[in-house]
């Protein structure tokens, strides 16, 4: 099948991303007190790590971070094309009072934010979330909007986003691919 | 759409039809349960609205328990039925009690039966998933689970090492269980009991036999003591209580006299305390036994959630 691959993020553009969000969140939180950084796993947790860096450079201080695996609270459970695999959620500290900033990689129909919002107050009841994402594609199914974007791309709902990174695979970049039109059309 | 399928089967039924790969995803997939059950609310939702029966033919608690237990965590809700209050004693037969049951719409049956086989005959004539809680002394296979899945945990592997069952093989379904389990997961088994408690042919599942109980004591990793059923005592397979003490009893002594420092008791439960373990052991250091039981929920909320996520794929499938 023929399809159209773009970057829209390469190495260096994602850590200049990522590195502006901290610098955002850190003026709106008028500095990093009680601050606590969760992500969504896979992605999520590894890009919620980086931030949590960025901002430790910023105002040398240590930021909690955890991962947040959502499976057990997805929706379409029958639906996803793999069988769910569980992983640990891991979050070894009290999220009770915090403002906690919740890390994803790619917003989409915004479902995935939902069971994360679901799973979390399970574990505490913060004092606010707040919602970071690298690439904001739209195609919302639900009242969810973000309050740190990295990078806003307007997509077809067809095409997909492929972030990279180095921990998982190898190489660091965003990419869209999107189907051929002539394709798509039949 | 083809989906990939980690796990194939809708019923447990027993270890020995699991694959080494099977056992070694459910035991991967009871470490994330096992953080789920220590959170401060241990609930998930993944099996909201699905119903899950469990039918009891033979008495039980820490079975029954931790299954009722695994299907609430995971927010499914659960029938308990207790023969001794049923329509059993009227003179259903099992084969119309669960086909009744299904008629009520029910997505699982957890069945525990005094008749070896008699989870496989129930999983062949109703469309639920059916999991074996202990049919006679064939197999117990969540009991397995739970066991490898504590020795994992504590010595990190299970390739290599040298795990005792000792007591009564002959009639043990958690020996059987525990042996397909072990010696697929590439342990070097030994069980030891009394020549009458040992049946015939056992060594072809692979194991080393002995009746000395400080030959199966010496090297050993582990052990897993069965418990004596005192109740089989009229058939008179050992002389008395006494004698079994003496010969198989695991003690603090005969452990410091011939057993690794390290080595690690697990027991089944109930425990027939100074029968089989003897009190400073049951309680000592190297006693896990209590860790299995709180295992036992991870391990179970595991074979449910795979259990609900395989049927549901299956009955998706179906209906394209």
């Amino acid at each position: 099948m023929k399809s159209n691959k773009t970057e829209i993020l390469d190495k260096e553009g994602m850590d200049r991303v990522i590195k502006r969000m901290a610098h955002e969140i850190v003026e709106q939180n008028r500095g990093v007190e009680n601050l606590a950084i969760i992500g969504i796993k896979t992605r999520g947790a590894y890009i919620a790590g980086r931030l949590a860096s960025k901002l430790k450079e910023i105002e040398k201080q240590t930021i909690p971070v955890g991962a947040l695996d959502i499976t057990l609270y997805r929706d379409d459970l029958t639906e996803i094309a793999a069988q769910p695999t569980v992983h640990a959620t891991e979050i070894d500290f009290d999220i009770t009072g915090k403002n906690i900033i919740l890390v994803d990689d790619v917003l989409f129909t915004g479902r995935t934010v939902r069971c994360a919002l679901d799973e979390l107050v399970d574990f505490g009841r913060p004092a606010k979330i707040k919602l970071a994402v690298l690439i904001d594609r739209g195609h919302r199914e639900l009242p969810i909007r973000p309050d740190y974007v990295g990078k806003n791309i307007p997509t077809a709902r067809k095409d997909r986003i492929e972030v990279k990174l180095k921990e998982l695979d190898g190489n660091e970049e965003v990419m869209m691919i999107q189907e051929d039109q002539e394709k798509a059309k039949k | 759409m083809k989906k990939t399928v980690v796990w194939e089967k809708k019923h447990l039924l027993g270890i020995e039809e699991l694959s080494k790969e099977e056992i070694i995803l459910l035991l991967d997939q009871a470490e994330s349960f096992k953080e789920v059950v220590k959170r401060a609310i241990p609930k998930v939702p993944p099996l909201r609205g699905k119903t899950i029966v469990n039918l009891f033919c033979e008495p039980s608690t820490r079975t029954r328990t931790s299954f009722e237990l695994a299907a609430k965590r995971l927010s499914a809700d659960t029938v308990s039925v207790a023969t001794s209050s049923s329509s059993f004693l009227k003179g259903e037969t099992l084969k119309d009690t669960a086909r009744n049951l299904e008629a009520m719409n029910i997505d699982m049956i957890i069945i525990r039966h005094s008749c070896a086989g008699a989870p496989k005959f129930l999983s062949e004539c109703v469309n639920a998933s059916v999991v074996n809680a202990g049919d006679g002394s064939h197999e117990h296979p969540t009991q397995a689970l739970l066991d490898v899945f504590t020795l994992r945990e504590k010595l990190k592997k299970i390739e290599g090492l040298k795990v005792s069952i000792i007591g009564d093989i002959e009639h043990s379904r958690v020996a059987r269980s525990n042996i397909w389990a072990l010696t697929k997961l590439g342990a070097k088994v030994t069980v030891c009991g009394p020549r009458t408690m040992m049946p015939a042919g056992i060594e072809k599942m692979g194991v080393k036999v002995t009746c000395d109980v400080n030959e199966a004591l010496e090297g050993a990793d582990a052990i897993n003591v069965l418990r004596i059923q005192l109740e089989r005592q009229k058939q008179q397979l050992f002389p008395s209580t006494r004698e079994y003490v003496r010969n198989f009893g695991i003690t603090k002594d005969r452990l410091k006299k011939h057993a690794k420092k390290d080595i690690l008791i697990l027991h089944p439960g109930p425990i027939n305390r100074d029968v089989e373990l003897s009190q400073d052991a049951a309680d000592g250091e190297y006693s896990v036994i209590l860790e299995q039981v709180t295992n036992g929920v991870a391990v179970r909320m595991a074979v449910l959630f795979l259990l609900s996520t395989t049927r549901q794929i299956i009955e998706q499938a179906q209906k394209e």
